[in-house]
C-alpha cells in the first residue's frame, strides 16, 4: 500500500473484542473484527439480531457502557488519529465532530424538550464554536439541506412524523461535518416510500460532503442501494467482506447464502424459501469451531474443531469458512 | 358450502378525536374466496391494522357488513360472537409484547380452549396443547417455559399455537414476521404456508413489506387513508399496478440484487392526516399523475380488468 492509499483511509480497526461481563455470563458481542474503510466509501455492516453490528458501532464511538462492556482492541484509528488512547474530553470533541452517529429509532433519539433547531445548533456551538444566533442560521441551512423548511427549526420532535425526525437526525449528525458517518439501521423504523427518499437523502449528501459512511443493516436490499462495500457478520464475526458484487453476485460463504436464499424473491412468487435452520448461538457459549457450523448444511468435522481465520479469495473478496480448504468446494446461490 | 367465506361490506371504523372525526377505514368492501390468502399493503396509518380487527370485531365497525359464511357477524350478540370467534383468529405483530409474560406456554396455548370449554380435562388438554406445539415446530420439553425465555421466532409460534387452538377457518395475520430476522422470518412464512395447506386455513395478511406478500398472497389490496386504491391477484399487481400509488410503492422497494436497476418513482411529502378528510381523492395532494378532476370527487373502485380493480379517475 502506497502512502497516498494510507492517509485515504479513515477508519482502522484490529482485533476489536468487546464483551459484557453480566450476571449470566460473559457475553461475547464482538470477537475480533477488523475494518478497514477508505475516504467517501460506504460500508454495509450486515447481519442478523445479536451479530455484534451494533456494539462495533459503539465501539467505534467508544460508547459502549463499561460496567458491563469491556472493550479490547489493538488498533483503533478515524482518519489516523488513535482514538483508543484518548481521555474522556478529548473524545467528546471527537463525537459529533470526526465521527457521528444515526441511531436507529428517530423517535427516542431526539429529545423531546428541546426545538429540533436548539438540537441541530447544540452540536455547532460546541464543535464550531459559533455563536448562537450563527449557529441557529446554520441549523436552518442544515435543514434546508435534508428537505424540511427552515421556519420548523422552532418546532418540537412530537410535531414531526417519523420520517422527518429521521431527517432531523441526519441533519445533526452532519451539522459538524464529519469524516465518518455510522448509521445504525437508519431506515428501519419508516415506510418503504419514506425510506426510499431518506436513502436517497443520505446518497446525495455522502456525495455532496465527501463522507465515508458505515451503514448497519439487516436489510440486503438498502445495502444493495447505498453501499460499495459489504461486511456480513455473525456472531460477533466478519464471516465474509468484500465489494457488493462479491458479496452479491459471488456469494461464497453459506451464512451469506443463507441470508440471501431467507428472501422472498420479488422475480418468481413461487420459489420456496430456503430459511436457515435453527438459531442464533448464545453468545456467553460460544461453539469452540466455527459459529455458523451448527447451522451450516456444509459443515464437516474440520468446522467443529477450529474457528476459520478470514483469507483473501481476491484482492478484495475475504471469507471465514473451513470448507474452502477444499479446493473443490463451492456453494450454488441462484442470483436474484 | 360456498366458495367464498368472508365478505366484507362498506366497512367503516371512524375515531372520535378532539380534532374531528379520524377516518380509519372508509368505506371498503371485498370478498375472500375459502383457502386463499388476501394480502392487505400499505404504509402506517392507512388502516390496514384497523380493517383487520374490525373484520374480527375486535374493534367495533362504525357501519358497514361483515359476512362470514353468509351471515352478518355484526349482528351477533357478545355471547354469539364469542361462538362465533372460534372460526376467526388474529395474530400479533410483536411476539414480545402480545403474551402474557406471567403464563407458562402450555398456559398460553390451553387458555382458548379451557375458556371455550372445549376440552375440559386437564390431562387431555395438555396433550392437545402439545399436539400443536409439534404442529408449530415448538420442543416438547418448552412447555412450561414462560415467554421471556425464548427468542423472537418461537415466541411468535407460540402465537401461532394459541390461534390454531380453536381450528379457526380465518387468521388475521397482522405483520407477523415484521419483528423477525430474515432467517426467522423465512421459517415462519413457510411454516404459516404449510399450515394453510394441510389445515384449509384462510388468511389475511397484513404487511407493509411488499416481497413478503408477493411470495405470500393470492390477491393483493393496497390501501390508502382508509380506502383501497387497487386490489388485483398478486401476479396481476405486480406485472400490471395502474395506481399511481401502487406503481410508487413497488418502485419504493429495495430489491436485494445488483442486476436490477429500476426507474424509482419518488413521492413528495407524506401521508396526510386521517381527520376530518375533504372529498377528493386520498391520494391526490401526494400524487405525481393527478390533474383537476381528481380533486372533485372520491374515485370509485373500478373493475378494469377480470378481477383487477383500481380507485383512480385518470387511469380508469
Amino acid at each position: 500500500m502506497t502512502n497516498q492509499e494510507a492517509n485515504e483511509i479513515i477508519l482502522n480497526i484490529r482485533n476489536l473484542k468487546v464483551r459484557y461481563e453480566t450476571q449470566d455470563g460473559i457475553v461475547k458481542a464482538v470477537n475480533g473484527v477488523d475494518l478497514t474503510l477508505r475516504k467517501k466509501r460506504t460500508l454495509g455492516l450486515v447481519g442478523e439480531t445479536g451479530a455484534g453490528k451494533t456494539t462495533t458501532a459503539l465501539a467505534i464511538m467508544r460508547l459502549v457502557p463499561n460496567p458491563p462492556g469491556v472493550v479490547e482492541c489493538d488498533k483503533l484509528e478515524i482518519g489516523g488519529q488513535d482514538i483508543l488512547s484518548l481521555p474522556e474530553h478529548k473524545l467528546e470533541h471527537v463525537r459529533g465532530n470526526d465521527v457521528s452517529m444515526i441511531f436507529q429509532d428517530p423517535m427516542t433519539a431526539l429529545n423531546p424538550v428541546f426545538t429540533v433547531g436548539d438540537q441541530i445548533a447544540e452540536s455547532l456551538e460546541i464543535h464550531e464554536h459559533l455563536s448562537v444566533k450563527d449557529a441557529k442560521e446554520r441549523a436552518g441551512d442544515m435543514l434546508e439541506l435534508v428537505g424540511i423548511p427552515r421556519e420548523r427549526a422552532n418546532e418540537y420532535p412530537h410535531q414531526f412524523s417519523g420520517g422527518m425526525k429521521q431527517r432531523v437526525v441526519i441533519a445533526i449528525a452532519l451539522a459538524c461535518n464529519p469524516q465518518l458517518l455510522l448509521a445504525d439501521e437508519p431506515t428501519t423504523a419508516l415506510d418503504v416510500t419514506i425510506q426510499a427518499q431518506v436513502l436517497e437523502l443520505m446518497n446525495e449528501l455522502k456525495e455532496k460532503y465527501d463522507t465515508s459512511m458505515i451503514m448497519i443493516t439487516h436489510d440486503l436490499g438498502c445495502v444493495a442501494e447505498v453501499c460499495d462495500e459489504v461486511a456480513v457478520m455473525y456472531a460477533g464475526r466478519i464471516v465474509e467482506e468484500g465489494t457488493l458484487e462479491d458479496v452479491f453476485n459471488r456469494t461464497m460463504h453459506p451464512y451469506t447464502e443463507g441470508l440471501f436464499n431467507s428472501l422472498p424473491n420479488i422475480k418468481d412468487r413461487k420459489a420456496k424459501l430456503k430459511p436457515i435452520k435453527g438459531l442464533m448461538p448464545d453468545p456467553t457459549n460460544l461453539p469452540v469451531g466455527c459459529s455458523f457450523a451448527p447451522r451450516c448444511n456444509y459443515a464437516t468435522d474440520a468446522c467443529l474443531i477450529a474457528q476459520p481465520q478470514l483469507r483473501s479469495i481476491s484482492q478484495t473478496h475475504r471469507i471465514a469458512c473451513t470448507a474452502y480448504d477444499n479446493p473443490e468446494f463451492h456453494i450454488e446461490r441462484r442470483i436474484l | 358450502m360456498s366458495e367464498t367465506l368472508l365478505d366484507v361490506r362498506n366497512l367503516k371504523k371512524y375515531f372520535k378525536t378532539s380534532r374531528g372525526l379520524l377516518h380509519a377505514v372508509d368505506d371498503i368492501s371485498f370478498s375472500l374466496d375459502r383457502n386463499k390468502t388476501l394480502g392487505l399493503v400499505g404504509e402506517s396509518g392507512c388502516g390496514k391494522t384497523t380493517t383487520g380487527r374490525a373484520v374480527l370485531r375486535l374493534i367495533e365497525p362504525t357501519s358497514g357488513e361483515i359476512l362470514f359464511e353468509g351471515k352478518d357477524i355484526c349482528k351477533l350478540s357478545a355471547n354469539e360472537m364469542r361462538k362465533q370467534r372460534k372460526d376467526m383468529q388474529i395474530i400479533f405483530q410483536d411476539p414480545f409484547s402480545s403474551l402474557d409474560p406471567k403464563k407458562t406456554i402450555n398456559q398460553i396455548i390451553s387458555e382458548p380452549i379451557s375458556e371455550n370449554k372445549i376440552i375440559r380435562d386437564k390431562r387431555k388438554r395438555e396433550d392437545r396443547v402439545l399436539e400443536l406445539m409439534e404442529t408449530v415446530g415448538l420442543a416438547e420439553r418448552l412447555i412450561n417455559t414462560y415467554p421471556h425465555e425464548l427468542d423472537g421466532g418461537r415466541r411468535q409460534r407460540i402465537g401461532i399455537a394459541r390461534a390454531l387452538a380453536m381450528e379457526p377457518k380465518l387468521i388475521v395475520c397482522d405483520e407477523p414476521v415484521s419483528a423477525l430476522d430474515v432467517s426467522i422470518q423465512a421459517q415462519i412464512l413457510n411454516l404459516l404456508k404449510e399450515l394453510q395447506e394441510k389445515m384449509g386455513l384462510t388468511y389475511i395478511f397484513i404487511t407493509h413489506d411488499l416481497s413478503v406478500v408477493n411470495h405470500f398472497s393470492d390477491e393483493i389490496m393496497i390501501m390508502y387513508l382508509g380506502q383501497i386504491v387497487e386490489k388485483a391477484p398478486t401476479e396481476e399487481l405486480f406485472t400490471n399496478p395502474i395506481h399511481p400509488y401502487t406503481k410508487a410503492l413497488l418502485s419504493a422497494i429495495p430489491i436485494p440484487s445488483l442486476s436490477e436497476k429500476r426507474q424509482r418513482i419518488s413521492l413528495k411529502g407524506e401521508i396526510t392526516s386521517p381527520i376530518n378528510l375533504p372529498d377528493e381523492c386520498r391520494f391526490a395532494p401526494r400524487c405525481y399523475e393527478c390533474v383537476d378532476h381528481c380533486r372533485s370527487g372520491i374515485p370509485p373502485l373500478v373493475e378494469v380488468n377480470p378481477g383487477h380493480f383500481v380507485a383512480c379517475f385518470e387511469h380508469v
